[in-house]
């Protein structure tokens, strides 16, 4: 069984959290005493249905206002999967958190309103979704009961969609159309009798048939060192062990390595998974590694293959998702995680905005504001060892940390 | 054998964020309460430094009103892998006139750890407490980060809180803040259960079924003990029951059950339809009860 960890996007009232809500009911998640309390609040606001979305709005604030304000992780499962979905908030100014939300996710659901149709908001969900490279999308036209479950109004939407989907910088992302009703339950886990002209799968059936190969951009390894292992016990006098999580593809023992930066070649002599000593170590495996020589690796560092080395350098370009209320400007400094290695960066240029609504890209911009997105130049203090974002997605991310109020106030992608 | 390859990724996760914490914090401390969470949070932080020691102590704040078999479990434990321990008492912040004993049917110790805690931190100057919570257990929760920041006073703003971007965790705090580390937040009280059968990671007894004398209240099943207000008109009964989540005595409830060992108790959380905090007394206070806690400094 695996893990699919699933971003959501919509606006406002598009019926997001009732969607999950509905999910988790028709998979029978929701247990007796969480359904006892949706259907006492439903009752009290005076509904006639069960507002499902009661089953997802953690907050106080939420709950007064009806809308979600923070990233939700909801939980349920199937025969065949664990689920995670990261429900986000669909409001224009916390398009931080949809961010955030899709950084972590294999899948994303968009959901479009069938009354309302493509709005300015689907272009921003769909462009970031895009952006952050996810590898599965779906589509759900939601509240088909309200237009009669007409196929003429699902075809319209859909190609509207699909020429919003020719302006995409990542064109080989999956994207699939479903008609739904949250609130009713069509199409979500059941077969709707009300759709008899849509030939597709359910959402549900959609995610649980997706493999790994339909999810995962497979890079090559890149073993960034986490904390190093020193025991300096009797039993395990002389051991050294570099503790970190395999990103991409597979190391196995006996592989040669180059570590960075100081570029000294050694071979792997044993890989642990806690006491266990294995062959090979597998993509986001957290292991243990030892070399055959003693070389100097601290944390920060980083071991790859030989023949396979990533781009070192103080200098690159990267788009950023800027997320704090105090502005990006040229000449600014800033702490830069990538993975788990920090240098300082300098903001060296602010090239142009990038709309994210596919309205084009502003060249006359000196400062990011909340929510804005921009490709930026960058000079670090000292080198760092990366791949663009294209080609590997955790070694080409990063972060920005306020140097005073240690926030994160951005997410960068390699460019 | 049971199916539990889908456990990988969420093991790998929490031995990432394990590491995480000892790297980027000097020092951390991991909060022990003896309940299976806890538990399965040690042997996570044993995988993720074998073959040296866990780098960090283990706290527990006591209520004084455990249950005893989760108390001599806990010294053994410590005992067995060589751990350091700390414990620090509510009973102390009571005498020092910091917090007010409650009164009445549904007095409780449990809303009284929060000063001992806060305490704790103070006097050790610990920067990261690690701590058992899971974003499935309760809606407050399902907001929470992996690093999560707490001011000077242990307050958490739920409103204002970093972004998690990928797997990178952002532990930069200044001095008089900690972070709450969650490493097992994206796990499901039924993913803890199959680890534990999966591992044979050993549990309190109470956590199986057992003869107790109990009374019922509100739907709910109490344990009779002299830590727990009971009315007159409230009869004991000896009942098989076990514990589904284990506080302190005055907060948790019990369930009917006839699971006597992990393969029925794994049965049985599978076919359950009631939530694993619906047996919380501590919840049932308000819808909001958790987020409240929260934003006073509670675990």
């Amino acid at each position: 069984m695996e893990v699919l960890k699933i971003a959501t996007a919509g606006s406002v009232d598009d019926g997001k959290s009732t969607l999950i809500g509905r999910i988790l009911y028709d998979t029978k998640s929701l247990t007796t005493d969480k359904l006892e309390a949706i259907e006492k609040t439903s009752k009290k606001n005076g509904y006639d249905y069960l507002d499902f979305s009661l089953a997802t709005d953690g907050l106080v604030a939420e709950r007064e206002q009806g809308i979600t304000i923070d990233v939700a992780h909801i939980y349920f499962s199937t025969d065949k999967k664990s689920y995670i979905i990261a429900d986000t908030p669909g409001h224009v100014e916390y398009t931080r958190n949809m961010v955030t939300g899709a950084s972590t996710s294999q899948a994303a659901i968009i959901l479009i309103d069938a009354r309302k149709g493509v709005i300015e908001q689907t272009n921003r969900h769909f462009f970031i979704n895009n952006l952050l490279r996810i590898k599965d999308v779906v589509v759900a036209i939601n509240k088909m009961d309200l237009v009669d479950f007409s196929e003429e109004k699902y075809n319209a939407i859909k190609a509207d969609f699909e020429r919003l989907m020719e302006k995409r910088d990542y064109q080989e992302q999956n994207i699939t159309f479903i008609p739904v009703s949250a609130l009713k339950g069509d199409n979500v886990v059941h077969v709707s009798g009300n759709t008899p002209w849509y030939k597709g799968t359910t959402l549900l059936e959609h995610l649980e048939n997706l493999d790994r190969k339909d999810i995962y951009n497979v890079g090559t390894p890149r073993f960034p060192v986490q904390y190093v292992i020193r025991p300096k016990t009797d039993a395990h006098h002389d051991f050294r062990g570099f503790a970190g999580k395999v990103y991409g593809g597979e190391l196995r023992v006996g592989d040669e390595v180059v570590a960075l930066p100081s570029q000294t070649r050694s071979r792997i002599k044993e890989i642990f998974f806690y006491d266990k000593k294995c062959e090979t170590a597998s993509r986001r495996s957290s292991v243990t590694i030892t070399l055959e020589d003693e070389i100097n690796l601290s944390r920060g560092d980083m071991l790859v293959k030989a023949n396979d080395l990533p781009t070192i350098d103080k200098r690159f370009t990267a788009t950023i998702s800027w997320m704090d209320s105090e502005e990006l400007t040229a000449g600014k400094k800033y702490v830069l995680q990538h993975g788990v290695n920090k240098v300082l960066a300098k903001v060296a240029t602010v090239d142009h905005k990038i709309a994210p609504d596919y309205s084009g890209v502003d060249a006359g911009v000196q400062a990011l504001g909340m929510n804005d997105i921009a490709q930026v130049g960058f000079q670090l203090n000292r080198p760092i060892f990366f791949d663009t974002f294209k080609d590997h997605r955790t070694n080409g991310s990063f972060i920005l940390i306020d140097t005073q109020t240690n926030s994160t106030v951005g997410a960068g992608f390699i460019n | 054998m049971k199916d539990t390859s889908h456990i990988n990724p969420l093991e790998n996760e929490a031995i990432y964020i394990f590491r995480e914490v000892a790297a980027q914090f000097e020092r951390p401390v991991l909060l022990f309460s003896g309940g299976k969470d806890s538990i399965t949070l040690v042997r996570l932080a044993q995988k993720a430094f074998w073959p040296a020691k866990i780098p960090f102590p283990l706290m527990h704040i006591d209520t004084g009103h455990n249950f005893p078999e989760t108390i001599e479990f806990r010294d053994r434990l410590v005992e067995e892998l060589g751990l350091e321990l700390i414990v620090r008492n509510v009973q102390d912040s009571i005498d020092q006139g910091k917090v007010k004993e409650e009164s009445g049917r549904y007095s409780s110790r449990n809303s009284l750890q929060t000063t001992t805690l806060l305490d704790a931190i103070e006097e050790f100057k610990f920067d990261a407490c690690i701590g058992g919570a899971r974003r499935d257990e309760e809606k407050a929760r399902a907001k929470e980060r992996i690093f999560s920041v707490r001011d000077d006073f242990g307050q958490w703003d739920e409103k204002n809180q970093r972004p998690e971007l990928f797997d990178m965790l952002n532990g930069q705090i200044e001095l008089g803040q900690n972070v709450r580390v969650f490493p097992i937040s994206n796990w499901t009280e039924l993913d803890v259960w199959s680890y534990i059968e999966a591992e044979e990671i050993e549990i309190p007894s109470i956590y199986f079924a057992h003869k107790r004398k109990i009374f019922l209240r509100d739907g709910l099943i109490w344990s009779h003990s002299d830590f727990v207000y009971q009315e007159e008109d409230e009869e004991v009964l000896e009942r098989m029951v076990r514990f589904r989540t284990v506080g302190d005595m005055s907060c948790t409830a019990a369930v009917f059950s006839e699971a006597a060992d992990i393969a029925s108790v794994v049965q049985e959380i599978r076919d359950s339809t009631i939530s694993e905090r619906g047996a919380r007394i501590d919840d049932k206070r308000s819808e909001a009860a958790m987020e409240k806690r929260k934003q006073q400094g509670y675990f």
